[in-house]
């Protein structure tokens, strides 16, 4: 359920009601790299837990000192439970760093005859490609969050996305390695492991001698006999492959689910989190909101950037007053760095006045531990 | 003070926002000036350069886009991977059709967009063949090549690729070539700089990062302190304010006496509250400014000197890359004359 997204005149990205709602059960965090999306993943989660719900957070790069704080310091690819949480309210938090490698190895294991799969295990082709491969870490990210949501132990998922340039490839990439695993490029490779060759020959008569010559000529033939034996394996899961693809697809138009993109003031990724939140509509995605962090604010709102400054000239000559006219000249750095980030975000609240939005205050440090994360959550709940 | 005499490769790197464009921009500018010959090079489609030097788009093709202090030309190119791998191909293969009949299967964009592997030993091959080009006169067609690599979460990974390629293909022409890049990577021709802000995350990922180069025995340049704000507060206030401590009834004075005091609606208590805010604002702006210097100190302590820019309050435009050109020739950037021969 996402109410708000369907009250054009709600501009507050009421993130209380949507973590309280039960029929809440998963959240996507989405935005461009930078932006804070993994924190913010985090304080919503603990929030989620402190006010009641069995949550579970997906990670997937976290800092170093927060995934310390988090108790995240190994990577088991599955959930433990976060020590220090207030579970008063009978809420509990679980927390799961992404192990891109395992999650791979664990679906080729779910899908093929125990051999096919050693052998797939062992092939240096898809070593290089289960820790390479464009897309895999989407891709894996997205088989996990089908597998804890079908473990069914929690009341609420949150996730973060991987980190990229665009908040698009979450979405696009497991398409991506689906057509690879369905193309032509796969066909071609297969045919000569398929009965007799019969179909592969028909299908590529044209240009196949030439094509496997050229391709033993560039990658050396042990190479292209390993990614034969690859394909060759992962032809039989095919189907497993694309049919869990498709059921977590799914499970992000499902209603249970919610995104929040998450952005900074800046250009790129409002552009980018404009871009995102196109596209979710376009694709009948819930979107739950907004979350824009590192704004600055000031404490003295009403003493402008140019006032400042006539201020400050004004003072120069007087040596008694050089700290007044220093602080005088950092208010109205201040000033027109908030003037910048307000006109972003009355720019992208002027294209998307349907999408809610909440501001997170620029902090002096970096979040790293449970305290910090309460105080982002406190931060994303308040009132405006 | 950096020593680069015989560096002809810089690559530079950094965390996503700390600016590593327009640095590699700006040093391709100092390595220039004075009559030499650089080529920038792009690798992640972003046509950063082109916007930078307020050009159009870069086609796949080594473009002048600007000219150095004291004559010397920049040169830019924009690796764009499809065409990158047809050019490989017919250079190291003259593959002829073959090489069509691997765009008609799809290879091109197997091995372009969904293998990035494959992608990042095409962008390196590319480098490496203009590091390598002869010119007219038989030294160098470039005194020097600057790369604006992949963050640093994935540059050694980029720049390692070729290392892979070795193991995975034991013998034949790829592996030599693969074999003769690495060489190139590792020696002394080349330099990896960071670049870096005064922030937690991007000094950690600094730190790491050159962390793993050195692991992989890719030789570290420096670490470039990109858009630092020097304090306006005078050397005692700041050091006060770190400490908590404030002057508030010399702001109230200043105030006062910069004609604040007289602005319409004033009253004595907005006076009052106006100097307590800017107090606020001085604290914040000292902690950030302790918090930078903990990280200066940490950037200090890992090892390659650093080279600091400080963030210029007119954005960058073309005329900003040349002020940080001139600060990096300050700091000793100097370009090295490949192209006399040898």
């Amino acid at each position: 359920m996402t109410p708000l997204s369907t009250q054009p005149r709600q501009r507050r990205f009421d993130v209380d009601t949507l973590l309280d709602d039960p029929a809440t059960r998963i959240v996507v965090c989405c935005g461009s790299g930078g932006v804070g999306k993994t924190t913010t993943a985090a304080a919503l989660a603990l929030r989620a837990a402190e006010r009641g719900r069995r949550t579970v957070v997906l990670t997937i790069d976290p800092a170093r000192r927060l995934a310390q704080s988090m108790g995240l310091d190994e990577l088991d690819n599955s959930p433990r439970t976060v020590v220090g949480v207030d579970e008063t309210g009978g809420g509990s938090l679980d927390a799961m760093m992404l192990d891109m490698k395992r999650t791979f190895d664990e679906v080729v294991l779910a899908h093929a005859p125990p051999d096919k799969a050693a052998a797939v295990l062992d092939n240096p082709f898809y070593q290089a490609l289960s820790t390479s491969f464009t897309g895999t870490q989407e891709y894996m990210a997205m088989e996990k969050l089908g597998q804890l949501r079908a473990q069914d132990s929690w009341d609420l998922i949150v996730v973060d996305t991987p980190p990229s340039r665009s908040a698009l490839d979450f979405l696009d990439a497991p398409a991506r390695l689906g057509s690879f695993l369905d193309g032509r490029l796969i066909r071609v490779l297969t045919a000569p492991a398929r009965a007799g060759g019969r179909a592969g020959f028909r299908l590529v008569s044209a240009g196949f001698g030439v094509f496997t010559g050229a391709l033993t000529k560039v990658l050396g033939g042990d190479l292209l006999s390993d990614v034969q034996t690859f394909v060759g394996a992962l032809d039989s899961m095919f189907g497993g492959f694309r049919e869990r693809a498709e059921q977590t697809y799914a499970l992000l138009q499902n209603p249970e689910t919610t995104f929040v993109v998450v952005a900074a003031p800046e250009p790129d990724a409002l552009r980018e989190a404009a871009y995102f939140v196109e596209r979710l509509a376009g694709d009948g995605m819930p979107l739950g909101g907004l979350v824009l962090n590192r704004v600055h604010t000031s404490e003295v709102p009403a003493l402008t950037a140019a006032q400042s400054v006539s201020a400050a000239d004004h003072l120069a000559e007087s040596p008694e007053h050089s700290l007044a006219a220093a602080s005088l000249l950092l208010h109205a750095e201040r000033m027109r760095v908030i003037d910048r980030e307000q006109r972003l975000a009355r720019r992208f609240s002027t294209a998307h006045p349907s999408v809610p939005v909440v501001e997170v205050p620029a902090f002096a440090t970096d979040v790293h531990d449970l305290d910090g994360l309460r105080d982002v959550g406190e931060s994303l709940a308040k009132e405006g | 003070m950096v020593d680069w005499e015989r560096v002809r490769l810089h690559i530079v790197t950094g965390k996503g926002g700390t600016g590593k464009t327009t640095v590699s921009a700006a040093l391709a500018l100092a390595l220039a000036a004075g009559g030499r010959r650089v080529l920038l090079v792009e690798v992640e489609g972003r046509q950063g350069f082109a916007s930078l030097f307020d050009s159009p788009p870069l086609p796949y093709e080594e473009r002048k886009v600007a000219v150095a202090a004291d004559g010397g030309d920049v040169f830019a190119l924009a690796i764009d991977a499809q065409d990158a791998v047809l050019e490989y191909l017919q250079m190291y293969y003259r593959l002829g059709r073959a090489g069509k009949a691997l765009d008609r299967m799809g290879a091109l964009e197997f091995a372009t967009t969904i293998a990035p592997g494959l992608r990042d030993v095409l962008m390196t091959g590319k480098t490496y063949e203009a590091a390598r080009r002869r010119g007219t006169g038989g030294g160098f067609a470039y005194d020097a090549i600057v790369m604006d690599a992949p963050p640093t979460g994935r540059v050694t990974r980029f720049l390692n690729v070729n290392e892979e390629v070795t193991e995975l293909t034991r013998v034949g022409p790829i592996n030599r070539q693969a074999d003769s890049i690495m060489s190139l990577f590792r020696s002394p021709a080349t330099a990896v700089h960071v670049v870096t802000v005064l922030e937690e995350m991007p000094v950690q990922e600094t730190a790491d990062g050159i962390a793993e180069l050195t692991a992989a025995r890719l030789p570290v340049g420096a670490i470039v302190v990109n858009q630092v704000r020097p304090s306006p507060l005078p050397e005692p206030a700041l050091v006060a304010a770190q400490s908590g401590s404030v002057d508030t009834e010399a702001l109230r004075a200043g105030l006062v006496a910069g004609d604040l005091a007289d602005l319409p609606h004033m009253t004595d208590d907005l006076v009052d509250a106006w100097a307590a805010g800017l107090r606020a604002e001085v604290i914040d702006h000292a902690h950030r400014v302790t918090l930078e210097q903990e990280q200066a100190e940490r950037l200090a302590a890992i090892g390659p000197p650093l080279i600091t820019l400080p963030k210029l309050a007119e954005g960058i435009d073309l005329g900003s890359l040349y002020t940080l050109a001139q600060m990096m020739r300050d700091r000793g950037v100097r370009g090295w004359d490949g192209r006399a021969g040898r």
